[in-house]
């Protein structure tokens, strides 16, 4: 075991991670005494910023929060205002705000796939290190996340911060005909997915386990992203069985507290970390993958998914996500197939004093908003908890436990950069948008 | 292949000083800026790469965060330079244009010519509006921008850069 003086380490600048944070380590002989993630939260200031708007604004103006996931943030914030206003939007509708919704898991996931994760397994610097050195796979990355950003231009009128969403459904639908070059894209591009599952599957994974809960959206029948109640996956030690709860009860379950060294608020589930995102869905919902992607998840290490296999390794998240960018392509296909434009574009959606709140599965896991409308219609009230946030305290872990399993390894001491380099992988494995939660990481390392 | 000019504003109105870029492709915008593509990004590389083709010229408006530095002060960069921004620009993305500069020179994909103007912000913060000294220093940052388009849509040698 490394023994030694105390230290405390600080990141101050973690590269690839959608936003800005810092870690803070404090080391004492072998032990990880603390281990503090810390995040810049504009959330916070949105849900000032909501109060007194009318209840068709929040979906464009929670669309602001974050450049890599607009359309959760819209399509959380219509299903809130709209369960307010006792208002349920199916069809064909509903089946074009999932197409919407698969194009940014598309080019979220493909994103930090082949940009952002992959150059950890690589031995990159960077992307552009990865690019020199595999440049195929790297453009082939781009080619499928350009295949998504097609969709949310199509669908939400414009790539960055969709304007064609409304509450109540769409300002404007397809033709069938419209979606036609989109279909073809989007098939060249699930062939691209199949090859970037074998890629990634093939890459060596440190061993590594998350032994907390998960929590994903749960709808029996499909890989829930925009249906369904949240539901909780038990550590693997504990005796209790899976549980669900209502979106209502959210609050209650997800408990959210200040610590002092961020700005964005901790969630904890029934008072423990807790893990919201790609592993969590694919524990969960991994029997209703797509076959396609059923198919590819089994041929690339992670297991049966049909057989309701867990995977714990946040490193092998990079898996998970290329399959389930499989699966949202393959989904999006179908919902493309089979598309009559709806009679209407959107449903009328009468205003009442009433609150109302959702949670849909944006790329990195579970988004709740909940808001409060007055009798005219404006946001008395307005909540907003990002998957980052949540998955905060359960990456704090995850960076404990990692950092100690690393000293304990070792009878010499561990330099700084060597843990700088591990903290940074361990939190790119978590693909945290600090940009939603809240700028790059700062590490700092106390030994004492 | 004649090649277009193309204007990038980029930034996040959402974050104070960094919503700069946009604001010059608005008043761009407002004035009419005949046959230049005005775009806005969030700098996100995916689609920062989809919007040039290797014939265009750049023009790329940006908020640059200078610890050291004088809020409103403006500098203009070169695409053999640009890459070197890494540590200095705002993006509030992982990647920025500097990363997505230095990748585009990774995958052949540069554009023929590309500059940056950018401002120097003082609050990158969570919130709308810019700063005084960013919002003083705009017209300028706007005229260099113009400036640019202009020589870009002026015929010249293969060779031939941007002022």
């Amino acid at each position: 075991m490394s023994r030694g003086p105390s230290r405390v380490l600080r990141l101050d600048a973690l590269a690839r991670v959608e936003g800005e944070a810092a870690v803070r380590l404090r080391l004492r002989g072998g032990e990880v005494v603390a281990a503090e993630l810390r995040i810049y939260e504009p959330p916070r200031f949105f849900e000032a910023f909501l109060v007194g708007r009318g209840h068709t604004e929040p979906p464009d103006l929670t669309a602001r929060i974050c450049g890599i996931c607009p359309v959760a943030y819209q399509m959380t914030a219509c299903q809130a205002i709209e369960a307010a206003c006792g208002v349920t939007v199916d069809g064909p509708v509903a089946q074009l705000r999932r197409l919407l919704y698969y194009g940014e898991w598309i080019e979220s996931q493909s994103l930090h796939i082949h940009l952002l994760h992959a150059p950890d397994f690589l031995g990159c610097a960077d992307a552009v290190e990865a690019a020199r050195g595999h440049r195929a796979a790297v453009e082939r990355g781009l080619r499928i996340k350009q295949a998504g950003n097609a969709v949310v231009e199509v669908l939400g009128g414009r790539p960055i911060h969709p304007v064609n969403v409304r509450v109540g459904g769409f300002y404007r639908t397809p033709s069938r005909t419209e979606l036609v070059p989109l279909a073809e894209r989007l098939r060249r591009a699930r062939d691209e997915a199949l090859e970037t599952v074998r890629w990634v599957g093939g890459f060596d994974f440190p061993e590594a386990s998350f032994d907390g809960e998960f929590l994903a959206l749960h709808d029996p029948g499909r890989y829930a992203i925009d249906s369904g109640a949240p539901a909780v996956l038990p550590a693997p030690e504990s005796r209790e069985g899976r549980r669900s709860f209502p979106v209502t009860e959210f609050e209650n379950r997800v408990v959210e507290e200040q610590v002092p060294y961020s700005t964005a608020l901790q969630s904890r589930l029934d008072g423990r970390p807790h893990l919201t995102g790609a592993l969590a869905r694919y524990a969960l919902n991994g029997r209703w993958l797509h076959p396609t992607a059923a198919e590819a998840a089994r041929g690339s290490g992670l297991g049966d998914p049909t057989a309701g296999v867990v995977c714990r390794n946040p490193y092998r998240s990079i898996v998970v996500r290329a399959v389930e960018v499989v699966h949202a392509l393959e989904e999006a296909l179908l919902i493309i197939e089979g598309y009559r434009p709806p009679a209407r574009a959107q449903v009328a959606v009468p205003v009442r004093e009433a609150v109302g709140c959702a949670v849909t599965e944006a790329p990195r896991g579970l988004l709740y908003h909940r808001y409060a409308l007055g009798p005219d219609g404006a946001v008395t009230r307005a909540r907003i908890v990002p998957p980052t946030a949540q998955n905060q305290a359960a990456v704090e872990e995850d960076l404990r436990r990692q950092v100690g399993a690393r000293l304990a390894r070792s009878r010499s001491a561990v330099g700084d950069g060597e843990l700088v380099a591990l903290c940074e992988r361990a939190v790119r494995n978590h693909d945290p948008c600090i940009s939603c939660a809240a700028h790059f990481l700062d590490l700092t390392v106390e030994r004492e | 292949m004649t090649g277009r000019v193309v204007v990038i504003g980029v930034g996040n109105p959402f974050r104070r000083d960094d919503g700069a870029g946009p604001a010059v492709v608005e008043a761009l915008r407002a004035r009419g800026t005949a046959a230049a593509v005005l775009a806005v990004s969030d700098g996100d590389p995916g689609r920062l790469l989809e919007m040039w083709r290797p014939a265009d010229t750049v023009v790329v408006a940006e908020a640059l965060r200078s610890p050291a530095g004088r809020p409103g002060r403006l500098h203009t960069v070169r695409a053999e330079r640009a890459a070197s921004l890494a540590a200095t620009t705002a993006s509030t993305h992982g990647l920025g244009l500097a990363e997505t500069v230095a990748l585009a020179a990774a995958l052949d994909r540069l554009p023929r010519a590309l500059v940056v103007h950018a401002v120097e912000g003082a609050d990158f913060t969570a919130g709308v509006g810019l700063t005084g000294p960013v919002r003083s220093a705009l017209p300028a940052l706007v005229r260099l921008v113009a400036d640019s388009v202009r020589a870009g849509q002026r015929p010249r040698p293969p060779s031939g850069g941007v002022r």
